[in-house]
């Protein structure tokens, strides 16, 4: 009579796909590729002097020892934000914070458009991390901004508006920060 | 008595391991899919400062990774005066050779991408916290210099108190 098929050893199955396993946790690392991101300028041969009124530049300094100043006032970086908010936005149209221009723009109509740019300028000898730190406050200084028109004209937080609006809001507020020349304390003997 | 021996071993279930092989295959599968492969063995000591407005790049394939930190090698370059070290690929580079290094970075990194992928090539700085500026400084120019302008600064997610 038909005798029962002899079942396929399947014990080593579970070995072989542990090895495979243990393999790929060892070759592949888990951290996702996160950052700030940033728009380097390109690349002058010379340096072109740019007329930029007084008034429409914020000009933020970390210094060797790591301090940053505002307009030549020293500030922690805890203040930071609030002191780039208040530039980029000129609440109350302060005649010595940055001009407005008035752009339409699609979805939102006429908006005043901050002409403000922040001058971020660093020495040689700042440490990378005090820098980042920077970088991030005043990055969530333009989100914060963004995230209130978003808010007055939309309704939503900026993050959760589609590609169309977003870019509306980006024009708006639009994210402005130069990079000055570095300086090098160790060079000037200062 | 012998007898009675016999029949209880016979009655012994056997565990059925044949849906083990089933689950080891799903987690193989599940960590292929979250993880991504290590491509180069980082030469550099870094730990990335923390921040708390970071985005997530969108393309793996899109990123190309310079590292810059202290060897964790002696015998690694450096680049004076300190003793830090400029990772690309596979290999730390020498002071003299870094503007033709970079320069042929950012070239094969272009070359290996479509027309269509080259304006969104991102080159991540993954730089230790402790490093000064002046090495980013000359890594930026560089960059500028060769019309990579699309960079990151690597970070990791700041947990708020």
């Amino acid at each position: 009579m038909a005798r029962k098929t002899p079942g396929i050893n399947t014990g080593s199955m579970a070995d072989i796909s542990f090895l495979l396993l243990t393999f790929f946790l060892l070759t592949s690392s888990i951290n996702t590729e996160q950052g700030i991101p940033r728009r380097l300028p390109p690349h002058a041969t010379e340096e072109v002097k740019e007329q930029i009124n007084e008034r429409n530049v914020l000009n933020v300094v970390v210094n060797f020892k790591n301090e940053i100043s505002v307009n030549s006032q020293i500030v922690f970086i805890n203040q930071l934000k609030d002191k780039a908010k208040e530039f980029i936005e000129n609440p109350y149209d302060d005649p010595n914070l940055p001009v407005k221009e008035t752009k339409s723009i699609d979805y939102i109509g006429d908006y005043r458009v901050s002409q403000g740019v922040i001058s971020l300028k660093n020495d040689q000898s700042t440490s990378y991390d005090v820098y980042i730190q920077v970088q991030n406050e005043l990055e969530k200084a333009v989100n914060e901004l963004r995230d209130k028109v978003s808010l007055q004209y939309f309704g939503k937080k900026y993050e959760l508006l589609d590609t169309a609006l977003q870019s509306a809001v980006k024009k708006a507020v639009p994210m402005q920060i130069s990079e000055a020349k570095p300086m090098d304390w160790s060079n000037t003997g200062e | 008595m012998a007898r009675f021996k016999k029949e209880n071993t016979k009655e012994l279930p056997e565990i059925n391991t044949g849906s083990m092989s089933d689950i080891i295959f799903m987690f193989l599968f599940f960590f292929m899919v979250i993880t991504n492969m290590r491509e180069t063995n980082v030469k550099v000591k870094f730990t990335e400062p923390s921040a708390t407005e970071i985005q997530k790049l969108e393309k793996k394939s899109l990123v190309e990774t310079i590292y810059i930190g202290e060897p964790l090698n002696k015998n690694e370059n450096t680049i004076p005066p300190g003793k830090i070290s400029v990772q690309l690929n596979d290999q730390t580079i020498k002071q003299e050779d870094l503007e033709t290094q970079v320069q042929d970075f950012i070239a094969r990194a272009k070359e290996s991408r479509s027309d269509e992928d080259k304006n969104k090539l991102t080159f991540s700085l993954k730089v230790d916290k402790n490093v000064e500026m002046r090495y980013v400084n000359v890594i930026k120019t560089e960059l500028r210099k060769n019309n990579a302008l699309k960079i990151s600064y690597a970070t990791r997610k700041k947990v708020e108190n």
